[in-house]
């Protein structure tokens, strides 16, 4: 399947994007310029995008708690995002959602999650809607090894194969449950074919810091969800390049593993390829980093210039009417 | 006008929607009942038949069996519900509501405030409430004062067939999660019900008698226990009002506080467990706003602080009767009396 350099740069544009928020986010998190705390989602862009340029506005995703890659991916509003991170007025969700919960349904973007495992039956509600109004969209469930335990995400699968709806599972295997392996946590140890015995296609990507890999596997996974209306998997073996929170020393984590982990760059390994095969020129690349770095500099200004919520918002949009 | 039962009430009302909107779907365990058995389809109609007729005229695709996944099956309807659909999820028990707390009340009920107003989610969760059905401890409970606590769900409990038809188009019509609750042990209950169909807007009382020397608040089967004891308190001269709020969220309380400001004695009754519950939520807003009016104590007639159980005896002394709520009545009455003796 090959893109087409303009499909090349934009792939490489919301990875870079994703990289580079992160990273700032990060930044801010630690100076105390953003309330509370934040997943990161850096090392694992490959994944969301290499999903999601799959995706069109009217399809659907649901997402986690580590899910500011997802909604990049999807194309939610970076400004919009990093106002909401900020916890400030004219946020995407006016600052009462933070970032653990963006969505933005009018990009097909259910929500980030609070919760593992919160996310799969929303997704699949949205692929019976989807099969139900006739509308042709997909709906993919992002989640994370840990989330491939819960109870929901079990039945979740389940219900995707017994109502026959196009939803596609998206394991972001990463390694990790906020501190504990998936050697340990997973009993079967190999997530897709517990995944496959639900009754769908389930495939592994066993390296997801490839993103032409994970671009492949997605294909096919959504081809089977939009054709044959029917649910499909995909495992991606990923990594965070950071911890499970911003903070969070990973004393868990081996000096070892970090270092693979860095030389695992999913955005050095796309720019490799594309400049080696003369499909991008890294001259184009780099001016992309230059865009993208305006861009979340843009974002960060706009968004320590934000106005906090007004107070009374406190409690409005409990209901849509009481 | 015809005489219906709150059980061919709410049939009404869900049939009545589903050919008015073709948005809205139901879904849950054997809604039709018998999908992929050997004998019929529509088997069943939901366990106690509420549903009964519906996948007939609606069809497969609309009147959706799904296996026993209660969190699958709230999190189906309210990610519909966000992205299109009103589906109306049964969930048969409101104690499996256990099962699948987190899709009800971190997802669903949260997704309006967490996305700053931008979710609309039209759904409704129906599901059978109350002792009464020596049906022990996991399948008798009243559970609305769990729901009630959480901002973003609404709470509907209707106590006859007129009410239940109308609620529960509001409900279906209505852009907020709705939790809906059935009596199990009132579905035979007749009442004249219109034909068409209409609409009872949620957080208005419903005041089924005045009086001038107490207010009885009510809610569900306890409306009929509390009738019960005001026709006895009245053949002994004693005159109550009774209000059935018929939401607890949201509560009208303007008619609560009229009242007690009226009659200057409030008795909640209530088939939940006492503590943090709705009649203790009605004795505080009663306390907090119309404490002046009060001229004896605030009396609250409920089960006991103890699980549903299965001995029929054990059973009909769990649930609060006309018995126990006239007592309470003289009970406050008695505390005037000595107050101005």
């Amino acid at each position: 399947m090959q893109l087409s350099r303009d499909k090349l740069v934009e792939a490489y544009r919301k990875m870079a994007t994703i990289r580079a928020f992160e990273e700032r986010v990060g930044a801010e998190s630690v100076k105390g310029a953003i309330p509370g705390f934040v997943h990161l989602y850096a090392g694992e862009e490959a994944a969301a995008v290499g999903v999601c340029m799959h995706l069109g506005d009217k399809d659907w995703i649901g997402s986690t708690h580590r899910g500011h890659g997802h909604c990049i991916a999807k194309g939610c509003s970076v400004e919009a995002m990093m106002v909401e991170i900020y916890g400030k007025a004219g946020g995407l969700c006016g600052g009462k959602g933070g970032s653990m919960h963006i969505a933005d349904l009018h990009m097909g973007m259910l929500g980030a999650n609070g919760i593992v495992g919160g996310g799969p039956p929303l997704a699949v509600g949205a692929a019976l809607s989807a099969k139900t109004l006739k509308t042709g969209a997909v709906s993919v469930a992002f989640l994370g090894d840990g989330a491939s335990n819960q109870g929901t995400t079990a039945e979740a699968m389940n219900m995707a194969v017994v109502l026959k709806v196009p939803a596609v599972f998206v394991i972001e295997n990463n390694g990790y449950g906020e501190a504990t392996a998936v050697g340990y946590h997973c009993g079967a140890g190999d997530i897709s074919a517990r995944t496959a015995a639900f009754g769908m296609p389930a495939e592994k990507v066993e390296d997801g810091t490839d993103f032409f890999a994970v671009y492949e596997a997605a294909g096919r996974a959504l081809r089977h969800a939009r054709e044959e209306g029917m649910p499909a998997a995909v495992e991606i073996v990923c990594a965070r390049q950071g911890g499970h929170y911003t903070g969070d020393p990973q004393p868990y984590r081996s000096k070892d593993e970090l270092e693979q982990v860095k030389k695992n760059d999913p955005l050095v390994r796309f720019r490799k390829r594309v400049t080696g095969e003369g499909l991008v020129s890294a001259a184009d690349l780099d001016q992309v980093d230059r865009e993208v770095a305006a861009l979340i500099e843009r974002a960060v200004q706009k968004a320590a210039a934000a106005p906090l919520p007004a107070v009374e918002e406190l409690t409005t949009d409990v209901y849509v009417s009481y | 006008m015809a005489k219906k039962s709150i059980r061919a009430a709410v049939n009404d009302a869900l049939k009545l929607e589903m050919r008015r909107d073709p948005t809205v779907i139901l879904i849950g365990e054997d809604v039709a009942g018998g999908a992929g058995g050997s004998g019929v389809q529509d088997a069943w109609g939901g366990v106690l038949g509420v549903t009964k007729g519906l996948y007939k005229e609606f069809g497969p695709g609309r009147v959706i069996d799904t296996p026993i996944t209660e969190s699958a099956i709230i999190g189906v309807a309210a990610g519909a519900a966000v992205s299109g659909l009103r589906p109306v999820a049964e969930l048969m028990f409101v104690d499996f509501m256990g099962v699948c707390f987190d899709q009800i009340f971190n997802q669903a009920a949260k997704f309006r405030y967490m996305f700053g107003g931008k979710a609309r989610t039209p759904m409704v969760i129906r599901s059978m409430m109350g002792a009464g059905f020596r049906a022990a401890a996991q399948h008798s409970q009243s559970l609305h004062a769990l729901f009630t606590h959480i901002p973003g769900l609404k709470v509907v409990m209707p106590s006859n067939a007129y009410d239940a038809k109308g609620l529960l188009i509001q409900a279906i019509r209505d852009d907020d999660p709705v939790i809906f609750l059935e009596h199990k042990a009132i579905y035979d209950l007749e009442d004249e019900v219109p034909d068409e169909a209409y609409t009872i807007p949620f957080g208005e009382a419903n005041i089924l008698r005045e009086g001038d020397d107490v207010t009885i608040v009510a809610i569900s089967r306890m409306v009929h226990v509390a009738m019960d004891a005001a026709k006895r308190l009245a053949a002994a001269g004693i005159q109550a009002t009774v209000i059935d709020p018929r939401t607890t969220s949201p509560l009208d309380e303007d008619s609560i506080l009229e009242s007690v400001e009226e009659t200057g004695h409030l008795v909640v009754v209530d088939e939940a467990n006492p503590r943090c519950s709705f009649a203790t939520d009605v004795a505080a807003l009663v306390a907090d706003r119309a404490f002046g009016a009060l001229k004896g104590p605030i009396k609250l007639v409920t089960a006991p602080h103890s699980p549903v159980p299965f001995a029929p005896n054990l059973e009909d002394a769990y649930i609060p009767n006309a018995a126990k709520v006239e007592a309470a009545v003289r009970a406050t009455l008695a505390a005037r009396e000595l107050a101005t003796a």
